[in-house]
C-alpha cells in the first residue's frame, strides 16, 4: 500500500434504499440470579436498553462509549452471537432477530467481526493460513486445492508476506497480527465488518498503518463498517457518522464533523473535553467539562436520563423523572437532552475545510 | 539554575536472554529540575518504562547489565546498597503502574496497603499509619475515605483504584514520582480525572512528576518538558512548544502525523503511518537506529549514530539533517497537516 | 451464605445417593461367591443357607434391599450406617463399630503423614521459587519427580527393607494386639508409615507452591510492594506467600479428609489396622455391608471436606463471596 496523501471521497448523500443494518427498539439484558436449589432473577444487567440504529450500505459508522456503555454487547448481539432480550434486527430487509441454523450460516457470509486483542483472537496453535482459510472450510465456497492460492491473496491484500502461510501468531508482531484477523474477516467477502476496538492494543505507529488498510479495503470491497471504539479520535477519522452511548442507550447521534464542533449531549461534550489533543495551545484553549464519580452500573440505571448524577448541567426534577428522547439539532445530528449544550462549547477547531 | 533533582548519565540496561543481548535503554542522559514534569513519549520497546524502572531500583543487577550513573538529590543509587536503595524507594521516589486493578493486593484492604508503605518508612503506630492513609483518601479525592480504607480493591472502580495508587505513592511525601502509563487502562473521562488529580497534587505536594506514556496528547497537556525515545535512546528533547511548534526530529514527525486528531480540518486526509516496524533490540540497526524507516534518510545515517545535540541546549534532536532543513521539513510537511 | 450451605448440603445428600447407588449395582453384578453361603459355612444345610438369605434379606428383590442400605446414608446421628442393615457378612459386627474402632490408627497415620508432608513439601517450593533455576531448585525438583512417580507401595516395602530388615533401626510392621493406638505411636510404629505415605503429598506440594508462588511473584502488586520499599523478605512472605498458598490450603484438606477414608496401600503393607486395612480386606471377602458401609463414610468425610474447604476459601480471598 503505497502512502500518499489523498483525500477521501466525500460520503455519498443519502438516498432512498434500505440501509444495509436496521436495528429497532434492541435490549439485551443479562440476568442476575441468586436462590438455593433453583436459581430465580432478582436483576439484569441492562447492557443495551433501548437502542434504535441504522447503518448505511458503504458508510462508517462510529460507535463511542466508555466501559459498560454496551458497544460491545451491541456489536455481539448484531452479530448474533448473543440473542436480543427484545427488539428486532434487519439486514438487508431481512428479519434476522431469531435466525438459527443454515439461515445463520449463510448470514455469517455477509457480517464479520474483528476483535480487538490480537493475541488473543488468534488460536496460536493453528498456523496463520488455516486460520485465514477456515472460513472457506467451513462454508465450502472455495475448492480445497484453490483454498490455500486464495488465502495467500488474501495475505498480500492487507500487506503480509504470503509465503509466511505455514508460520504461527507467536511470530508475528502485534500490527501484523491484526492485519491476519483483517484478512480472516475478508476471505468470505462480507458486505458487514464490525470493528470492536481493532486499534487500541496496537502501538501509535501501527494504529495508522491498520487504519489506513481498512480504509483501502473498504474502498476496494465497498464495505460497510461499525467501528466501535473509546478513542474519539480515531473515531472521528474513519467515521461518517458517530453515535454515542451510555448506559445502554444511544444519546447523541451525528454526521461528519458535527458532533466534534457542536456536540450537544453534555455527555459527549465531556468526551471531548476529556480527550487529549496533542498541540499545546488548542488543548489550553479546550473548555473542560470534568465529569465527577465513576461511570455507574448498568446494573440499576438511574431514573429519567441516566447521565443526571453525572451531568453538570442537570435540572431537577426534569432530568431525574423524564427520559429524554433524541431530538434533531443541526442536520443529520439528534441528541436526547432536556438541556442541550450551546454551539461550539469545546473545541475550537480550525476554520475552514 | 537550581540543582537538578535527578540526573540520568549514559544509563545503558541491557538484557542477557536466550536470544542475545536486549540493549533495552542504551545511553540515556538527561536531568530533571525540582518540581518539574516531564513527558516521556515512545511506544513498546523504546525503553522509557524500563529506564525508570531502572531509576527506581526495580530492575537491578541481578537481571541486567546496568551501566552509568543515576544521580539523585547528589547520590549515584547505582552505587547504594541494597537496603538504602530500600529507603529511597517508596519515600523519596515512589511510582506508579498501569493497571491498578492488577497493582493493589486483592487480599488486603486498601487502607492497610497504604498504612503499610507509611510504616515501612517512618516510625509511626498502626493506628496513626492508618490516619495518615485515610487521609491520604480524602486528598486524593475518594469519599467517605474512612470507609473505603475498610474495603479491598476489587470493591473500588478502576478510577479509584488508580486514585489509591496515587494515595500510596504520595503517602511520604516524595519529592519525585514517576507515572507509568498511568492511564493507559482507564476510560477517558476517568483519565482527564486522574490528570487534572496529578496536575493538582504536584503543586500540593511541590513533587516533581514523570509521566511515561505513548499519548502525545497526555504529554501536550500535562507536562512542560518531553522526551521521545525510540530503540532505547533519547531521540529529541525539548520543551512543550519545541516539540508540537518545531520538532526536530524524523520519528517525532512521525508520530504527529500519524495519529488521528480531534483538532484536524474536515477533509479528512490519510494518515501518515511510519512505515516498517519497530526494531530488534538485539539487532538494532547500525548508524540510526531510526534510519530504516526514515523518509529523509542519507547515506551517513545508516553507519554514524548520531548524537543527542545540542548538548547543552534546552531543545535537543539526535538525527544528522542539518537544522535548517530539520526546520524546513517540519514547516513543510507537519505544520502543513493541520 | 446459609442459603449456600444449605444448598451445598442437599447436595452432599445427593452425592452419597449416587455413591451407593454405584457401588450397590456393582456389586449385584459381580460375580462372587453368594455370601449366605459363605457366612454358614461350606457343609451345611440347604436350609440354613436359606435362612442366611433370608437374614441378610439376599432374598428381597433388588430395589427393597437397596432401600434398605439406603436409608443408611442419610448422614444424621441413628441414622448413619445403621446397625440393623449394615451388618457385616464377614464377621458378624456391626460395620458401624468396626470403623470407629479402626478410626484412631487411620487419624494418627494421616494426620501425621500431613504434618510431615507440610513442613517438608512447603519450604522446599518457597525455596524452589525464590532460587529459581539454582542447583537447590533443581534438586528440589529431581526430589520432587522421584516422590511423585514412585509407587507407595514400593517405597513402602524398600523402606521396610532398608530400616528394618537390614538397618533394625525401625520396628516392624503391624501393631501388637493390646497395644494402644497411643502407644504405638510412641514406640515409633509410625514413623515408616509417616515417611512413606508423605513422600508423595510433600513432592506434590512442593512442585504446586514453587508454581504458585512463581506465578504470584510475576503479578503487578508484588512490583507495587517493591516500589513501595519493602524487603524482600517481606515482600515474599507477606506479599507472595499469602496468595500463593490459598489454593494449597485447600487442597490440604481434601487430602487430609480423603487420607482420613482409609490409606489403603499403606495400612496394609504396613499392617496397621486402620479403616483402609478393613476396606481392603472387606472387598476381598465380598463383605458387601462392610465395603458399602465404607464407602459411604470416605463420601461423607470428602464431602464435608469439600465444603469446609470452599468456605474457608471465602475467609482466605476476599474477592470470593457466596450468596
Amino acid at each position: 500500500m503505497s502512502v500518499e496523501v489523498t483525500e477521501r471521497p466525500q460520503p455519498q448523500p443519502a438516498t432512498s434504499e434500505t440501509p444495509l443494518v436496521r436495528i429497532r427498539a434492541l435490549r439485551k439484558l443479562f440476568p442476575i440470579t441468586r436462590g438455593i436449589l433453583f436459581q430465580k432473577r432478582i436483576g439484569d444487567v441492562h447492557a443495551v436498553d433501548g437502542v434504535d440504529l441504522d447503518i448505511k450500505r458503504g458508510e462508517t459508522l462510529g460507535l463511542v462509549g466508555e466501559t459498560g456503555c454496551g458497544k460491545s454487547t451491541l456489536a455481539r448481539v448484531l452479530m448474533r452471537l448473543y440473542d436480543a432480550t427484545e427488539g428486532s434486527i434487519e439486514f438487508e430487509g431481512q428479519d434476522i432477530t431469531h435466525a438459527k441454523g443454515g439461515d445463520l450460516r449463510e448470514l455469517r457470509r455477509e457480517m464479520q467481526m474483528i476483535f480487538q486483542d490480537p493475541f488473543a483472537s488468534l488460536n496460536p496453535r493453528k498456523t496463520v493460513g488455516s486460520i485465514i482459510g477456515a472460513p472457506y472450510r467451513l462454508h465450502r465456497v472455495v475448492p480445497r486445492n484453490k483454498i490455500k492460492s486464495e488465502v495467500q491473496q488474501l495475505m498480500e491484500l492487507v500487506g503480509l508476506n504470503p509465503e509466511h502461510y505455514n508460520r504461527y501468531p507467536h511470530e508475528f508482531s502485534g500490527g501484523q497480527r491484526q492485519r491476519i484477523g483483517v484478512a480472516r474477516s475478508l476471505a468470505l467477502r462480507p458486505k458487514l465488518i464490525v470493528c470492536d476496538e481493532p486499534v487500541s492494543a496496537l502501538d501509535v505507529s501501527i494504529q495508522a498503518q491498520v487504519l489506513n488498510l481498512l480504509e483501502d479495503l473498504q474502498e476496494e470491497f465497498n464495505l460497510t463498517y461499525l467501528f466501535i471504539a473509546h478513542d474519539l479520535s480515531v473515531v472521528k477519522h474513519v467515521s461518517d457518522r458517530v453515535a454515542v452511548m451510555y448506559l445502554g442507550k444511544i444519546v447523541e447521534m451525528a454526521v461528519g464533523q458535527t458532533l466534534y464542533r457542536n456536540p450537544k449531549h453534555p455527555y459527549s461534550g465531556a468526551l471531548l473535553s476529556a480527550v487529549p489533543i496533542p498541540d499545546p495551545d488548542l488543548a489550553a484553549a479546550k473548555k473542560r467539562i470534568i465529569l465527577e464519580g465513576d461511570v455507574p452500573s448498568p446494573i440499576d440505571p438511574p431514573s429519567g436520563c441516566r447521565f443526571h448524577p453525572r451531568c453538570p448541567n442537570a435540572q431537577f426534577p426534569k432530568c431525574s423523572e423524564e427520559e429524554p428522547e433524541l431530538l434533531p439539532h443541526h442536520p443529520g445530528q439528534v441528541a436526547a437532552c432536556h438541556f442541550p449544550l450551546e454551539d461550539r462549547a469545546i473545541i475550537e477547531t480550525p476554520a475552514g475545510g | 539554575m537550581a540543582e537538578p533533582l535527578l540526573e540520568v548519565k549514559n544509563l545503558t540496561v541491557h538484557f542477557p536472554t536466550d536470544d542475545g543481548l536486549v540493549k533495552a535503554v542504551d545511553g540515556v542522559s538527561f536531568s530533571l529540575l525540582p518540581g518539574e514534569t516531564l513527558g516521556v513519549v515512545g511506544e513498546s520497546g523504546s525503553g522509557k518504562s524500563v529506564s525508570f524502572l531502572t531509576v527506581m531500583g526495580l530492575i537491578n543487577a541481578k537481571q541486567a547489565v546496568i551501566e552509568g550513573q543515576i544521580i539523585f538529590q547528589g547520590q549515584d543509587l547505582l552505587t547504594l546498597p541494597v537496603d538504602e536503595m530500600r529507603n529511597v524507594r517508596g519515600e523519596k521516589i515512589s511510582m506508579i503502574f498501569q493497571d491498578p486493578m492488577t497493582s493493589l493486593h486483592p487480599y488486603y484492604k486498601t487502607g492497610d496497603q497504604i498504612a503499610e508503605a507509611i510504616r515501612v518508612h517512618q516510625r509511626v503506630s498502626k493506628q496513626e499509619a492508618h490516619e495518615q492513609a485515610v487521609e491520604m483518601l480524602r486528598r486524593v479525592g475518594i469519599p467517605r475515605p474512612d470507609e473505603r480504607a475498610d474495603q479491598y480493591p476489587h470493591e473500588f472502580s478502576g478510577g479509584m483504584r488508580q486514585r489509591a495508587m496515587i494515595a500510596m505513592a504520595l503517602s511520604l511525601n516524595p519529592d519525585l514520582l514517576i507515572a507509568d502509563e498511568p492511564t493507559t487502562a482507564l476510560d477517558v473521562t476517568v483519565q482527564a480525572q486522574i490528570l487534572d488529580l496529578l496536575d493538582r497534587l504536584k503543586q500540593e505536594f511541590n513533587a516533581a512528576i514523570v509521566i511515561v506514556t505513548h499519548d502525545l496528547g497526555v504529554v501536550a497537556e500535562h507536562c512542560d518538558h518531553i522526551q521521545v525515545m525510540y530503540a532505547g535512546k533519547i531521540v529529541e528533547a525539548g520543551d512543550r512548544r519545541d516539540i508540537y511548534y518545531g520538532a526536530h526530529h524524523p520519528y517525532t514527525w512521525g508520530l504527529l502525523a500519524s495519529i488521528p486528531r480531534l483538532d484536524e480540518s474536515d477533509t479528512k486526509e490519510r494518515l501518515q503511518p511510519i512505515r516498517g516496524l519497530p526494531p530488534s533490540l538485539i539487532f538494532v540497526p547500525p548508524g540510526c537506529a531510526f534510519h530504516p524507516r526514515c523518509p529523509h534518510v542519507f547515506d551517513r545515517c545508516r553507519t554514524d549514530v548520531p548524537e543527542l545535540l545540542p548538548a547543552d541546549g534546552h531543545h535537543a534532536s539526535r538525527c544528522h539533517l542539518s537544522l535548517s532543513d530539520k526546520e524546513r521539513i517540519f514547516q513543510e510537511e507537519v505544520m502543513a497537516r493541520s | 451464605m446459609g442459603r449456600y450451605l444449605i444448598r451445598r448440603t442437599l447436595f452432599m445428600i445427593l452425592v452419597l445417593f449416587i455413591v451407593s447407588l454405584i457401588t450397590f449395582i456393582i456389586f449385584v453384578k459381580l460375580p462372587a461367591s453368594d455370601p449366605a453361603r459363605r457366612a454358614v459355612g461350606k457343609s451345611t444345610s440347604p436350609e440354613n443357607v436359606e435362612a442366611a438369605r433370608h437374614a441378610f434379606g439376599l432374598d428381597k428383590p433388588l430395589y427393597v434391599q437397596y432401600s434398605r442400605f439406603a436409608k443408611g446414608l442419610i448422614p444424621w446421628p441413628g441414622l448413619f450406617l445403621n446397625e440393623d442393615v449394615y451388618y457385616s457378612y464377614a464377621n458378624f459386627v456391626p460395620v458401624k463399630e468396626e470403623i470407629f474402632s479402626r478410626l484412631p490408627v487411620t487419624i494418627a497415620l494421616a494426620v501425621g503423614a500431613a504434618v510431615l508432608w507440610t513442613l517438608v513439601g512447603i519450604p522446599i517450593g518457597i525455596i524452589s521459587a525464590v532460587r529459581k533455576g539454582s542447583v537447590w531448585d533443581r534438586s528440589a525438583m529431581v526430589f520432587a519427580l522421584i516422590g511423585v512417580s514412585a509407587p507407595v507401595f514400593w517405597l513402602a516395602y524398600l523402606f521396610l527393607y532398608i530400616f528394618w530388615f537390614k538397618l533394625g533401626w525401625a520396628p516392624p510392621s503391624g501393631i501388637p494386639i493390646g497395644e494402644s493406638v497411643t502407644q504405638a505411636v510412641l514406640s515409633g510404629r509410625f514413623i515408616l508409615p509417616w515417611i512413606v505415605l508423605s513422600m508423595t503429598f510433600a513432592a506434590f506440594y512442593a512442585r504446586m507452591v514453587r508454581g504458585n508462588l512463581i506465578e504470584t511473584m510475576s503479578e503487578d502488586y508484588i512490583r507495587t510492594a517493591r516500589a513501595k520499599g519493602l524487603s524482600e523478605k517481606r515482600v515474599i512472605y507477606k506479599h507472595g506467600l499469602r496468595a500463593a498458598l490459598t489454593p494449597v490450603v485447600t487442597m490440604f484438606g481434601l487430602d487430609l479428609a480423603v487420607l482420613l477414608g482409609g490409606a489403603f496401600i499403606t495400612e496394609t503393607v504396613f499392617g496397621l489396622p486402620g479403616v483402609g486395612q478393613y476396606a481392603v480386606r472387606s472387598i476381598f471377602l465380598n463383605d458387601f455391608p462392610a465395603v458399602m458401609g465404607v464407602t459411604l463414610f470416605a463420601a461423607f468425610f470428602i464431602a464435608v471436606a469439600n465444603l469446609c474447604v470452599d468456605v474457608a476459601y471465602a475467609f482466605l480471598d476476599p474477592r470470593v463471596r457466596y450468596t
